[in-house]
């Protein structure tokens, strides 16, 4: 039995008119760290209060530890953890209480999870009797994973946990979600950042609803078969326009410092330096696709 | 239960923890029931009267010697001209004008005089009416008395009046009932309601619905704390009622706390229903807001029922707090017991069930 199965699932807001999720199908293994990337309005928010039993899907099917989402919620509801993206602990109880509260609502004591949440809690500990409101971002998001996990759940949901904080914060996170993985926690998780991709066992990339691709993040970047070249001039709006009116150029899009150019077989390096022999500082050099190139790729396809 | 006990501590430590929401809970009764009754009042008081005496008289005088002697009136002028008083009344300074005809005094006793005339400004109907009325009693006592004094029996001898239930005919005895239903309306409707959507607002009633525990627990919890400040909230009323203003019940105290519970229950019910059907505290004060209006002015809290138009008096029919005011005045004034009152009663409880079976139905763990 695989953690979370999702055939056909569908939802639309509006009475139809914002198709939020069409048709999406995929399947996390136990386990699995699994990454849902997308930019906003991809979808994934929606999928998450789906597959945590706060929606009715319009069609399709989708079971979650191998309960269905819609008959059996009651089971899923105590099986799973849910960090939704916007901090929602009651900023009016303390650190302690928070986590009280939340054990206490799913019939467990704080230390029988103590050993799961330890890694975690213990960097907030040194705050438990301040109201959750007053705690910075990145301490939020420890207390809102603490409370997410402790009850155990098989499968977590984390929805945009890393959102507006910081990079070092990030990393730290993304290192107490592979402790999570080695205890046997099934983890589903979504970000904006392709950056992040890499941290997951696989991904799925979305836009608008749809998923244009699942694969571990290696085998992703490894689809993308174009040649891939990194472009810079002095004046780089310039570059990108003349770059983009050229044979031979299936994409260029600001990238960082640079431009990717994405090439197809007639692109010839010494023909573009040539053509562009006008524009100042120009540099071109082979680039190494990201999972963002990849996904672009995608997007336009 | 374990679960509601820890939901219960968490909805009391969360309004002990609120910045303003304890005081008001203890200052807004207090503060309601020491200071609305008195400005509350619709006693005419300080009517200002001119006397236009064209007579100059024994009897004019007197008239206006009685008047002077009024508690509600104040003889402003006295003057011989009619234009005079009326550019007072215009001025707002002289509310009610007694003309007396010239020779009065000599025509009552020969044959019938000529009107005495009495103009009022009536922009504020009740005082222009009460206090036309408290006029024309006093001129009608003083010529009764100047007829008694030639006559066996005097007129006014031949007239008792008894106010029953409330004898001094104190306003205040009738507001305080009311006073108490708007604080229930606003501490047991107001406050769950947006301690519900503030859930809403903040995300975390999310966090609530991917848990286990029933909606039925979590809305309970929710009310529970709400009434106990209700009635706590009676209580205080109650005690300020007797203290300050020597108000106790004539009747049982058990019947107003009976009464209390139903009502409560009703408005808070009332309340979460429509904390579900919104989504921002915004939302949720203007509705609640639109039915106080209605609940405030058609129930009989401020003007009693029975003055108005027929359609009207059948609508409050649906309106709950018109069962509890019922209540709290018979009660209070006349020592009502329960069992003439259990029509009441059986509608606030009515009303309670259907509003609390709404309240439940309509709140969706998912949408």
């Amino acid at each position: 039995m695989k953690a979370i199965e999702i055939d056909n699932l569908s939802k639309s807001y509006n009475k139809g008119k914002v198709q939020a999720l069409s048709s999406v199908s995929f399947e996390v293994e136990r386990g699995e760290l699994f990454g849902l990337i997308g930019p906003d309005g991809a979808g994934k928010t929606t999928l998450f209060r789906l597959l945590t039993t706060l929606l009715s899907p319009d069609a399709g099917r989708a079971t979650v530890d191998g309960y269905d989402i819609v008959k059996e919620y009651h089971a899923i509801r105590s099986r799973v953890g849910y960090m939704p993206g916007r901090f929602s602990l009651y900023p009016d109880l303390s650190v302690e209480e928070n986590l009280q509260f939340f054990a206490a609502l799913f019939g467990v004591n704080v230390e029988e999870s103590y050993d799961l949440i330890a890694p975690i809690y213990k960097q907030i500990e040194p705050f438990r009797t301040r109201r959750a409101g007053k705690l910075s971002g990145g301490m939020k998001q420890k207390l809102a994973l603490s409370c997410a996990l402790i009850h155990r759940p098989s499968i977590l949901f984390l929805d945009e946990p890393t959102t507006g904080v910081d990079a070092v914060s990030r990393s730290e996170f993304w290192d107490m979600l592979a402790g999570l993985k080695e205890r046997g926690i099934t983890i589903l998780v979504s970000t904006p950042y392709m950056d992040e991709a890499s941290r997951c066992d696989r991904i799925a990339l979305c836009n608008e609803g749809r998923i244009l691709g699942i694969d571990t993040p290696h085998d992703i970047v490894r689809g993308f078969d174009n040649r891939l070249y990194g472009i810079s001039a002095k004046n780089m709006f310039t570059l990108l326009e003349r770059a983009r009116a050229m044979e031979g150029v299936v994409e260029c899009y600001p990238f960082g410092q640079r431009h990717h150019l994405v090439a197809d077989d007639s692109f010839s390096v010494e023909q573009f330096t040539r053509q562009l022999s006008d524009i100042e500082g120009l540099e071109i050099a082979s680039a190494e696709p990201t999972i963002e190139d990849m996904f672009i790729k995608l997007m336009k396809r | 239960m374990r679960t509601f006990l820890v939901l219960l501590q968490k909805e009391f430590l969360q309004i002990r923890r609120n910045s303003f929401l304890p005081k008001l809970i203890i200052a807004f009764p207090i503060m309601v029931m020491l200071i609305m009754p008195l400005i509350m009042t619709m006693d005419v008081r300080n009517v200002n009267v001119a006397i236009v005496d064209l007579d100059r008289s024994t009897t004019s005088r007197r008239i206006a010697s009685h008047v002077e002697a009024s508690e509600y009136l104040t003889l402003a002028q006295t003057t011989a001209e009619y234009p005079l008083a009326l550019e007072a009344l215009e001025q707002g300074d002289v509310d009610v004008i007694v003309q007396i005809p010239a020779d009065f005094e000599r025509d009552m006793a020969v044959s019938t005089p000529e009107h005495i005339s009495i103009t009022a400004n009536a922009v504020n109907a009740t005082k222009g009416g009460i206090g036309m009325q408290y006029v024309v009693q006093t001129i009608v006592r003083t010529l009764g008395e100047i007829g008694g004094e030639r006559a066996p029996v005097k007129v006014s001898e031949l007239i008792t009046v008894e106010n029953r239930y409330n004898p001094t005919l104190n306003y205040r005895h009738y507001m305080i009932p009311a006073l108490m239903i708007i604080l229930f309306i606003l501490i047991c409707g107001f406050l769950p309601a947006l301690s519900i959507v503030g859930e809403k607002e903040s995300g975390s009633i999310e966090q609530i619905n991917v848990t286990p525990i029933s909606r039925f627990t979590f809305t309970l919890a929710k009310l529970v704390p709400y009434w106990i400040i209700g009635l706590f909230v009676v209580t205080v009323a109650m005690l300020i009622a007797r203290l300050v203003y020597g108000l106790a019940p004539v009747g049982s105290v058990w019947a107003i706390y009976l009464g209390a519970v139903l009502f409560i229950l009703t408005i808070s019910g009332f309340s979460l229903t429509i904390a579900n059907f919104s989504d921002t505290m915004q939302q949720t004060m203007f509705v609640m807001f639109f039915f106080i209006m209605i609940f405030m002015l058609m129930s009989g809290l401020l003007t009693p029922v029975d003055s108005m138009p027929e359609w009207a008096q059948r609508f409050t029919l649906i309106l709950p707090p018109r069962y509890y005011v019922e209540i709290l005045r018979a009660v209070y004034l006349k020592g009502t017991t329960l069992s003439e009152l259990w029509i009441n009663y059986a509608a606030l409880g009515g009303f309670a069930v259907v509003f609390n079976t709404l309240a439940a139905i309509t709140y969706k763990k998912r949408s």
